[in-house]
């Protein structure tokens, strides 16, 4: 646990400075395209269908269909609602491209615990690879940590082998001191139902209904976290923030900070991912105009 | 008492409707003939002028949606902030061009009622363009004009104001996003046009006017590919072979045409359809009939 309290101001200026790190060709080349690695695509709407999310695992395995010298990476995961995990999984299965569940009553967590365990085993048993879930942010606030800690490793026992994404929503918590608080209280929680391999616990910013979501400094409060835990237990837990990273400029500056705050080990899509739908087609822009050398329009690529 | 510093002022490029420095830092240095000073513009670089697709691109949805009615009502107050500006235009074009002040004035008004005659044409374009078309059999065969897209504008530097405005105007009024580059020589009276676009509501992007270097931004123009046509005017034959096959790889529109300078005041070929038609997709549709 931090023993002080945030300084808002320093965290804020140390974030903001990793937006000026001059990132040019072959280097933005690199970070584009491991940041195409670490996206999840994502679609979490009331109206997906089916063929939605078809179209969305065809994007996933090849993110272009056009021609290029180096082949570009897959995506790390699709991310969807627990119905749409079968769909996924048809076409998904043995590509690498991993099936991430929202569950346990997302977006809110304001469920009963026994309905959001039911919801997160079920989307397990229908295949999914990784869980996003929600803590209970009501519950939080209202300083009843050790009944979030709790659920927390209820969820965890549940989804095992699953991986597990705990989401914060860090726009609901008020202040850097209680991201910092219930960045700790997960993984705590996480740690104490059994030993956790690199990567198998994340803890996420957002569940990107709400604003703000994956800011600058609220990822940097978490990746400092991370970073502690770290030091104290060896193990490594993966950060993914989400929500509101739409430009591949905003990518890049992520990446600088995690490489400055966690170091290179953390520099892949098994300790670090985007939970992202329309950033995956600006980093395909981007990489598309240094490969080719002119910028190319909206209709060159898919929908995400 | 002290004297009174002169407060001038510092011209931007227009892009998604703010006025922006140039990213690149660069000015464009002009002679100002009647004050015998230099007047510093922004150079737009290669990267103004993705901003200012993307705003253009942006706009498309609120601008080429927009009823012809409604963008007949914006031209028009276009026209109308032009009017009340008049003699500050007037002393813009004095700037750097060489016309008498009768002359100057005479092209104001000329483009301020080129202004209003596409203001008239938004809302009917659709008519004269489009329509029923007579079929053989019991269908019924409709012609739809849409905007292009995107339109790069080279304009020429004389009649700068008149020629701007003609060009900046017919693909405009159909619901077209535009991006107009000033003529290198002479840019003041454009980037003062800026000020009328803003001023008129029209929506953000749907007008973004650059100054800066033709002979450097010409290429990215015709590479980008969000970019559908381009509308140029007496262009040399290298750089028009130039943007020909450039444009080519995103099957782009280049419209381009040779004119002398008294040929942009005949109202009746400048204001037609017809410079308005380079710049529509006709869209097709079959439908059966009743009977």
């Amino acid at each position: 646990m931090a023993d002080h309290p945030i300084d808002a101001i320093m965290l804020e200026n140390r974030a903001a400075s990793f937006t000026r790190r001059s990132i040019k060709e072959s280097a933005k080349k690199q970070g584009l395209r491991l940041a195409l690695s670490m996206v999840d695509l994502t679609t979490l709407e009331g109206s997906d269908s089916p063929e939605k999310v078809r179209s969305l695992c065809r994007k996933a395995i090849r993110p272009w269909e056009g021609e290029i010298d180096t082949p570009l990476p897959s995506v790390a995961a699709v991310c969807v609602y627990p119905n749409l995990v079968p769909v996924a999984k048809e076409i998904l299965d043995g590509t690498g491209v991993h099936i991430a569940s929202v569950a346990t009553g997302f977006p809110s967590g304001q469920f009963p615990i026994g309905v959001r365990l039911r919801d997160a085993a079920e989307a397990v048993a229908a295949g999914a690879d990784e869980i996003d879930m929600v803590i209970n942010r009501g519950a939080f606030l209202a300083g009843r940590e050790a009944e979030v800690a709790e659920e927390i490793r209820e969820v965890r026992s549940t989804v095992h082998p699953a991986h597990l994404k705990i989401i914060l929503e860090t726009g609901e918590l008020g202040n850097y001191d209680a991201i910092r608080r219930a960045s700790d209280l997960a993984m705590e929680a996480a740690a104490s139902v059994g030993p956790i391999r690199d990567g198998e616990v994340f803890i996420k910013t957002s569940t990107g209904k709400i604003s703000p979501a994956a800011t600058m400094p609220s990822v940097l409060v978490m990746l400092e976290a991370i970073r502690d835990h770290w030091f104290a237990t060896g193990v490594r837990i993966g950060m993914k923030p989400a929500g509101g990273i739409r430009q591949a400029k905003s990518a890049l500056h992520q990446l600088a900070m995690v490489k400055e705050t966690l170091g290179d080990a953390w520099l892949t899509p098994r300790l670090f991912r985007f939970g992202a739908s329309s950033l995956a087609n600006d980093l395909l822009r981007q990489l598309i105009r240094i490969e080719k050398g002119c910028y190319m329009a909206e209709h060159d690529f898919s929908e995400a | 008492m002290s004297q009174r510093v002169d407060v001038s002022k510092t011209w931007k490029l227009y892009i998604g409707g703010r006025f922006v420095r140039s990213e690149s830092g660069q000015s464009l240095p002009v002679k100002h003939k009647r004050h015998g000073t230099t007047v510093h513009l922004c150079k737009a670089s290669r990267k103004d002028l993705r901003d200012a697709v993307e705003a253009a691109t942006g706009a498309r949805k609120t601008w080429g949606t927009a009823s012809g009615y409604l963008r007949g009502q914006i031209l028009y107050r276009m026209a109308e902030m032009l009017e009340c500006r008049r003699a500050e235009m007037a002393e813009a074009l004095a700037a750097t061009g060489s016309a008498t002040p009768k002359k100057r004035l005479e092209e104001v008004d000329a483009s301020i009622d080129r202004l209003v005659g596409f203001a008239g044409w938004a809302d009917k374009i659709e008519q004269i363009l489009g329509g029923q078309n007579a079929v053989p059999g019991p269908y019924y065969n409709i012609t739809v004009p849409e905007p292009t897209g995107v339109v790069g504008i080279l304009s020429p530097d004389k009649p700068v104001l008149l020629a701007s405005v003609s060009m900046l105007a017919a693909p405009l009024c159909v619901g077209n996003t535009t991006i107009l580059l000033a003529p290198e020589s002479n840019p003041l009276p454009t980037a003062l046009l800026a000020e009328i676009v803003a001023t008129s509501d029209v929506p953000s992007g749907a007008v973004n006017i650059l100054t800066g270097s033709r002979d450097e931004l010409i290429g990215h123009m015709a590479d980008h590919r969000a970019i559908n046509a381009i509308s140029a005017v007496n262009l040399s034959d290298d750089m028009l072979q130039q943007l020909r096959e450039r444009s080519a790889a995103s099957i782009k529109r280049v419209r381009h045409e040779r004119l002398s300078q008294p040929a942009w005041s005949k109202h009746e070929e400048r204001c037609s359809p017809w410079c308005v038609e380079p710049f529509l997709e006709m869209k097709t549709m079959w439908h059966p009939s009743a009977c």
